[in-house]
C-alpha cells in the first residue's frame, strides 16, 4: 500500500502549494478601488503629447510634487472635453466642487523611508520607466491592493508573491534600492534613506 | 554619472555657554522639528523625551560668588568608538562615514536600551508610550521626520531631515555639494543669543572648525576618548573644570 501513502503525500504538497500561491495572497491583500479611472496614454500619447513634467512637477526647492492637484486638471477640464464616463466623473465629482482626488499611490513607501526624485531623475537622469514601468503610457489603472497587515501597497513587495519580479521594474523593497546603488558605486548609510 | 562620489564631512557644533541664557527655545524648536510628542501625563524627568535638554548647573558657592551656567546637552555625536554603536545588538545605530552623524534607525531597534546605559552623556531617550498629539494638531507634524512608536530608543541626529532637504535642493540644481547655509539644525536656527555654531568640522575654513580649536573650548568627558563632535566654550574656569564629569543632575 505504498502507493496510497505517496498519493496522500502528493495531495498534501499540492494543497500546501495551492494555499501558498493562491489562498495566502488572497488573504494577505485587500483590493481597493481608485476614486476614478485615469488614462495616461490619452494625455502623454501622440494626440495630446503632454510630457511627464507638465503634471509631475518639482517645487522650487527640488522636492517632488508627485500626483498633480485638481488645479492642474481644471486647467483643461473645467468643462468636459470629450464624452467618456471617466471624464464625466472627474468634472462632476472633483473639478466642479473643487475637491482633491484621493488617489491611492502604488509606489508609496512607508513613512520612515525617504526617497528623493530630484537626485534620481534630475542628477542621475534615470528614466521614470526604470522604476515605475510603463505606468506613464498606460491607458487604464492597475488594480490597487494593500497588505492587510502592514497597510503598504502591494507594489512595494512586487506583484509576484514569491518576491521574484516578473518584470525588472516590479517591487521596491530596500534591497532593490541598495542593489542599484551598489551597482552604481554609491555608498549608503541608513539615514540617507530613512527619516 | 557612473561613479557617484560622495563628499566627506564631519558635522559638529560649538556651543558658547557664556552666551546661553537657558531660555529653552532650542528645546522647543527641537521637539517641534523632530515630531517629539507632548509628554505623557505620567512622564518624569527620566522617561520623557528631550533630544536636547538644557541643564542648569551651579558652582555651589554662596552669595556673592554664586554662579549658574546652562548646559544644552544633546547627542555628542561621538567620533571614536561610539558607545551606543558598539553595544547595539541590532545594528540599529550607525556612524555615517560621509557626515559623521550618528544615526538611530528606530524600525531596527528592539528596545533593549543597552545604548542608553552605554551613553556617557545620557543623551538617549526611550519611547515608553506611543506618541500622541492633541486632536487636530497632527497636521502640524513635520513630514520630513517619521514619528517613532512605543518601545524604541531615539536621539538627536542633527535634524537629518534638513540635510535631506538641502541635498534635494542641490540635486535639483544639478549640484553634488549642498550649500552650507541650506543645512542648519533647528536648535541653531532658533537660538536667540546665537550661542550655537554649526557646520562641517572637516572644512578648515569654516567658523565651527576654527572655534573648535580656539582657547577655552572643551568637550565633555574627554578622558573617555569618545571624541565628541559637540564642543562647548566658556571663559569661566569652573565651567571648563566640569568637563570631566557629565553635567547631569
Ligand atoms: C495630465 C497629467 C499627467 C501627465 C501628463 C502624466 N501624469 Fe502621471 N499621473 C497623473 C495622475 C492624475 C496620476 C494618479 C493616477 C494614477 O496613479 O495613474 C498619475 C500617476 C502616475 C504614476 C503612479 C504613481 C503611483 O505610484 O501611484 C506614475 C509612475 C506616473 N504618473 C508617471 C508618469 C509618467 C512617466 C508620465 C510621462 C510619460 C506621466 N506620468 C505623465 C497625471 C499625469
Ligand atoms: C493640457 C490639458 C489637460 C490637462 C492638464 C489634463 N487633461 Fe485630461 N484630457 C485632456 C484631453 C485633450 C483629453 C482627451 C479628451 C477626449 O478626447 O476624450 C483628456 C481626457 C481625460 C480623461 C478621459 C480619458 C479617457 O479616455 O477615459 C480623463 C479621465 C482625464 N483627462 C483626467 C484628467 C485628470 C485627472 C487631470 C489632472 C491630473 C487631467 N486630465 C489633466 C487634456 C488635459
Ligand atoms: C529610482 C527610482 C524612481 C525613478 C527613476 C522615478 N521614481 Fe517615481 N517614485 C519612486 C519611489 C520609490 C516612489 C515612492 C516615494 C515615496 O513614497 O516616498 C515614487 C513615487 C512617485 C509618484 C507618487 C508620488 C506621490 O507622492 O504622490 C509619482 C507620481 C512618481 N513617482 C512619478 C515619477 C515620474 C514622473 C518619474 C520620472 C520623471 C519618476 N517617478 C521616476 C521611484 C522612482
Ligand atoms: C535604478 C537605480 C536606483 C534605484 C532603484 C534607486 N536608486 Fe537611489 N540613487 C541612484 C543613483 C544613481 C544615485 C546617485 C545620484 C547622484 O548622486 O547623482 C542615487 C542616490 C540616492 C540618494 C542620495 C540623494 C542625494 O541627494 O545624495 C538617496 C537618498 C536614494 N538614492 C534613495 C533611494 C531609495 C530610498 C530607493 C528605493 C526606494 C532608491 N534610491 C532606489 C540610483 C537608484
Ligand atoms: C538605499 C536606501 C536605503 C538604505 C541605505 C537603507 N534603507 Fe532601510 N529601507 C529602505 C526602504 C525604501 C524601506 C521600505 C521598503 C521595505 O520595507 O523594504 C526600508 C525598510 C527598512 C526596514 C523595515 C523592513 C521591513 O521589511 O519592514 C528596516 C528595519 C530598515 N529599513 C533598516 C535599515 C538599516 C538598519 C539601514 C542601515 C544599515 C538601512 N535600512 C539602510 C531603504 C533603505
Amino acid at each position: 500500500m505504498r502507493c496510497k501513502g505517496l498519493i496522500l503525500m502528493l495531495s498534501g504538497v499540492l494543497a500546501s502549494l495551492a494555499i501558498g500561491w493562491f489562498a495566502f495572497p488572497a488573504a494577505l491583500y485587500r483590493t481597493e478601488a481608485q476614486p476614478m479611472q485615469f488614462n495616461h496614454a490619452v494625455h502623454t500619447g501622440e494626440q495630446n503629447g503632454m510630457t511627464c513634467d507638465m503634471c509631475h512637477e518639482f517645487t522650487e526647492n527640488g522636492s517632488f510634487k508627485g500626483i498633480p492637484t485638481i488645479a492642474k486638471c481644471t486647467e483643461c477640464h473645467s468643462a468636459a472635453i470629450g464624452s467618456t464616463e471617466s471624464e464625466k466623473v472627474l468634472v462632476e465629482q472633483f473639478v466642479t466642487p473643487h475637491k482633491e482626488i484621493p488617489w491611492k499611490v502604488y509606489s508609496r513607501q512607508p513613512d520612515n523611508a525617504y526617497f528623493p526624485h530630484a537626485a534620481h531623475v534630475k542628477r542621475a537622469e534615470i528614466k521614470c520607466e526604470e522604476c515605475h514601468g510603463p505606468h506613464g503610457s498606460s491607458s487604464t489603472l492597475p488594480v490597487y491592493q494593500v497588505n492587510r497587515i502592514s497597510g503598504y501597497s502591494r507594489d512595494i513587495w512586487g506583484r509576484n508573491i514569491s518576491g521574484l519580479p516578473s518584470h525588472p521594474w516590479e517591487g521596491m523593497k530596500m534591497d532593490r534600492c541598495v542593489r542599484c546603488h551598489a551597482e552604481r558605486h554609491r555608498d549608503d548609510s541608513c539615514l540617507d534613506c530613512h527619516k | 554619472m557612473e561613479q557617484t562620489a560622495q563628499s566627506k564631512s564631519r558635522y559638529g557644533m560649538v556651543i558658547d555657554l557664556d552666551r546661553c541664557t537657558g531660555c529653552g527655545v532650542c528645546m522647543v524648536a527641537c521637539a517641534v522639528e523632530n515630531n517629539v510628542a507632548p509628554a505623557e501625563q505620567k512622564a518624569t524627568e527620566r522617561t520623557g523625551v528631550t533630544w536636547l535638554r538644557v541643564y542648569p548647573v551651579s558652582n555651589g558657592e554662596g552669595f556673592p560668588a554664586n554662579d549658574t551656567v546652562f548646559i544644552p546637552m544633546t547627542c555628542q555625536q561621538c567620533g571614536n568608538h561610539t558607545p551606543c554603536v558598539s553595544v547595539c545588538p541590532q545594528n540599529a545605530v550607525e556612524v555615517d562615514p560621509s557626515t559623521g552623524i550618528v544615526g538611530q534607525i528606530p524600525q531596527r531597534c528592539l528596545g533593549c536600551r543597552y545604548c542608553m546605559t552605554a551613553c556617557p552623556y545620557h543623551a538617549r531617550y526611550f519611547d515608553w508610550w506611543d506618541p500622541q498629539w492633541p486632536e487636530g494638531t497632527e497636521v502640524l507634524l513635520n513630514p520630513d521626520v517619521a514619528p517613532r512608536m512605543r518601545g524604541v530608543a531615539e536621539k538627536c541626529n542633527f535634524c537629518h531631515g534638513r540635510l535631506h532637504a538641502a541635498r534635494t535642493k542641490a540635486a535639483a540644481a544639478g549640484r553634488k555639494e549642498i550649500a552650507a547655509g541650506d543645512y542648519v539644525p533647528a536648535c541653531v536656527e532658533s537660538c536667540p543669543s546665537r550661542a550655537i555654531v554649526f557646520g562641517d568640522l572637516a572644512d578648515e575654513t569654516n567658523e565651527v572648525s576654527r572655534l573648535s580649536h580656539s582657547i577655552n573650548t572643551f568637550q565633555f568627558l574627554p578622558k573617555l576618548g569618545t571624541a565628541p563632535k559637540i564642543f562647548y566654550h566658556s571663559a569661566k574656569e569652573w565651567v571648563r573644570k566640569m568637563a570631566d564629569r557629565a553635567p547631569l543632575a
